[in-house]
């Protein structure tokens, strides 16, 4: 998605916008060469998170240093899910879930990387447009809902999944270096989700949008994990077999082995 | 020692995860109960998705009772007639905790079902536990023996259509009796993940009004079988039995439960169960804080 220049599309459009090229050097949009240290994070024993470097370059179209201060922001997110938030209330002296609202789509991981703070870089329409921060994910309610229970929910949902480690927002996170590279690292914690991810890296300058590209990462089960994970899901009834057989033979086993002792 | 739990979709401490199934061992090999009540709670505070608990805990406990099951069949300890009614009953029971499992899941009630639960049994159980111990242990100091319990079934049972003879329990009911109390105990294995070994002993000796020598024994019969069965259902409905996790579990709880059947060898018996009562008593009065005090986490995320 090249964001910020939908109109050199037209031939006129291109004439003209090579023109102003021409006649104000420098306020061309750049080109964003982004990369990610790994394209598959595997899943597999022993895992317990995966630290991802998202790094790359600006450009000026000629393929020259930028010369330019721009602000990155790096945007990675992990496969949407529909879910039921509930919410506990205290009712005749406990906290029961109560009351409760269906999200459409909730990104199961999402982490902004700026090399600023966001509120610095671009205005709140801005942001909202392109969503650059967890105050502008948007969760799509499901049904008619007031805007202040909605605001409620949202807040609560975002809040539980930043200190679970799978939101995050880390103003200063990207780092600089002259004018022409960034790199930012985001970890994803051990209870991620398999699938894919999306890192949407956005070049900002004066507020405005001006590049943006996105890579993809795959998130998946290997080996051991990734056979387990399809047995259990497809093999219901191979699997619950093997699991009893294995808890009989094990309790049989030590009973063998204790009466040796 | 990182190990990552495929289903849980989580990574824990392998250590702790067989600290834990030791611990819950120890308990079922000295006191005949599963220790599942121990074990769900447990891991659901460690953070493992409750339903991913309650599934794997069950496999947990089936270890566990094989070989005090084995143990007792070897000197005759076990009633098959009431055991295969029982397990029958625990059978259906599962069946129905899968469908009800089901719905307090969609209503987003099941946890406050199970805290609840463990709340009034463990509370319940562990009460009238502690009070007999105690009696027993006073009796024992002051050299005054306690009256003799008469052996005989609840009037309620008397009262149920239909009599089979039971020549090891040594009792003459209807089927219908522990049919329904092994339904009910089916019901709680599938929805809390737990044996129910201490609902189960205690309903035999005072409800049906079992010959002592034969109750724990065939509690362990059923327990073996009806774990085996809440296993099985989970795999099929729920898909949360970890495997992993499982063995884990198992590792700890098989040599756990060894340990423990030679330390309740020596010890007394009316201090072994005034232990137990405390233990139950105490997850039972943590869990009616939990649902007293307001949670860390008011908001739960469910896939729908």
């Amino acid at each position: 998605m090249s964001a910020a220049a939908p109109r050199w599309r037209t031939g006129a459009g291109r004439v003209l916008a090579l023109l102003c090229c021409i006649l104000l050097l420098g306020a061309r949009d750049p080109i964003l060469v982004p990369e990610i240290s790994q394209h598959e994070v595997q899943v597999r024993q022993g895992f317990t998170g995966a630290d991802l470097l998202l790094f790359g370059a600006i450009l000026t179209p000629e393929g020259n240093r930028a010369a330019q201060d721009y602000d990155i922001v790096v945007v990675l997110e992990g496969p949407v899910q529909s879910i039921v938030l509930r919410e506990k209330q205290k009712i005749a002296g406990m906290w029961i879930n109560a009351d409760s609202l269906e999200f459409r789509s909730v990104p199961s991981y999402f982490a902004v990387a700026s090399s600023r703070p966001i509120a610095e870089i671009v205005d709140d329409k801005t942001a909202a447009i392109y969503e650059l921060g967890l105050k502008w994910l948007q969760l799509s309610p499901i049904g008619v809902i007031e805007p202040k229970e909605q605001a409620r929910f949202s807040a609560g949902l975002v809040d539980l999944m930043r200190r679970q480690g799978l939101y995050r927002e880390e103003e200063g996170g990207v780092k600089m270096s002259g004018q022409v590279l960034y790199q930012a690292r985001i970890s994803l914690p051990s209870s991620v989700q398999t699938g894919t991810y999306t890192a949407e890296t956005f070049a900002i300058s004066k507020g405005k949008v001006v590049a943006s590209e996105i890579t993809r990462v795959e998130v998946r089960k290997v080996g051991f994990e990734r056979f387990v994970a399809v047995q259990a899901d497809q093999n219901g009834w191979f699997y619950g077999l093997f699991a009893v057989l294995v808890s009989v033979a094990m309790g049989w086993l030590a009973g063998r082995l204790f009466a040796l002792v | 020692m990182d190990v990552y739990l495929p289903i849980a979709n989580l990574s824990v401490n392998g250590l702790v995860i067989v600290a834990l199934g030791a611990l819950t061992g120890l308990l079922s090999g000295m006191f005949g109960v599963g220790g599942g009540f121990l074990t769900t709670p447990l891991l659901i505070f460690y953070g493992v998705p409750p339903t991913v608990a309650a599934a794997s805990a069950a496999s947990q406990v089936t270890g566990a009772s094989v070989s005090g099951a084995f143990a007792h069949a070897r000197r005759g300890g076990i009633d098959y007639h009431i055991g295969a009614v029982l397990v029958a009953g625990g059978v259906i029971g599962t069946g129905m905790g899968a469908v009800l499992f089901r719905l307090l899941q969609a209503l987003g009630q099941i946890d406050t079902v199970i805290n609840v639960l463990y709340v009034l049994m463990l509370g319940g159980i562990g009460g009238l536990m502690a009070q007999e111990s105690i009696a027993a242990l006073r009796a024992q100091k002051s050299g005054v023996p306690l009256p003799a319990r008469k052996r005989r079934h609840h009037p309620l049972v008397a009262s149920l259509p239909l009599r089979w003879r039971f020549y090891r329990s040594g009792l003459y009911i209807s089927p219908l009796a522990p049919l329904l109390l092994g339904i009910a105990t089916g019901i709680l294995t599938m929805l809390m993940g737990i044996g129910g070994g201490f609902i189960l002993v205690p309903a035999m000796l005072y409800i049906l009004g079992m010959s002592v020598n034969v109750v724990v024994g065939t509690s362990l019969f059923q327990i073996l079988f009806v774990t085996m069965a809440t296993t099985m259902m989970h795999a099929l409905t729920t898909r949360a039995v970890d495997i992993v996790l499982a063995v884990l579990l198992l590792v700890g709880s098989v040599t756990g439960a060894q340990v423990g059947a030679q330390f309740a060898q020596k010890a007394k018996p009316e201090h072994l169960r005034l232990l137990l009562a405390g233990i139950v008593l105490l997850v039972a009065m943590r869990m009616a804080l939990g649902l007293g005090y307001r949670p860390d986490e008011i908001y739960s995320v469910v896939p729908l």
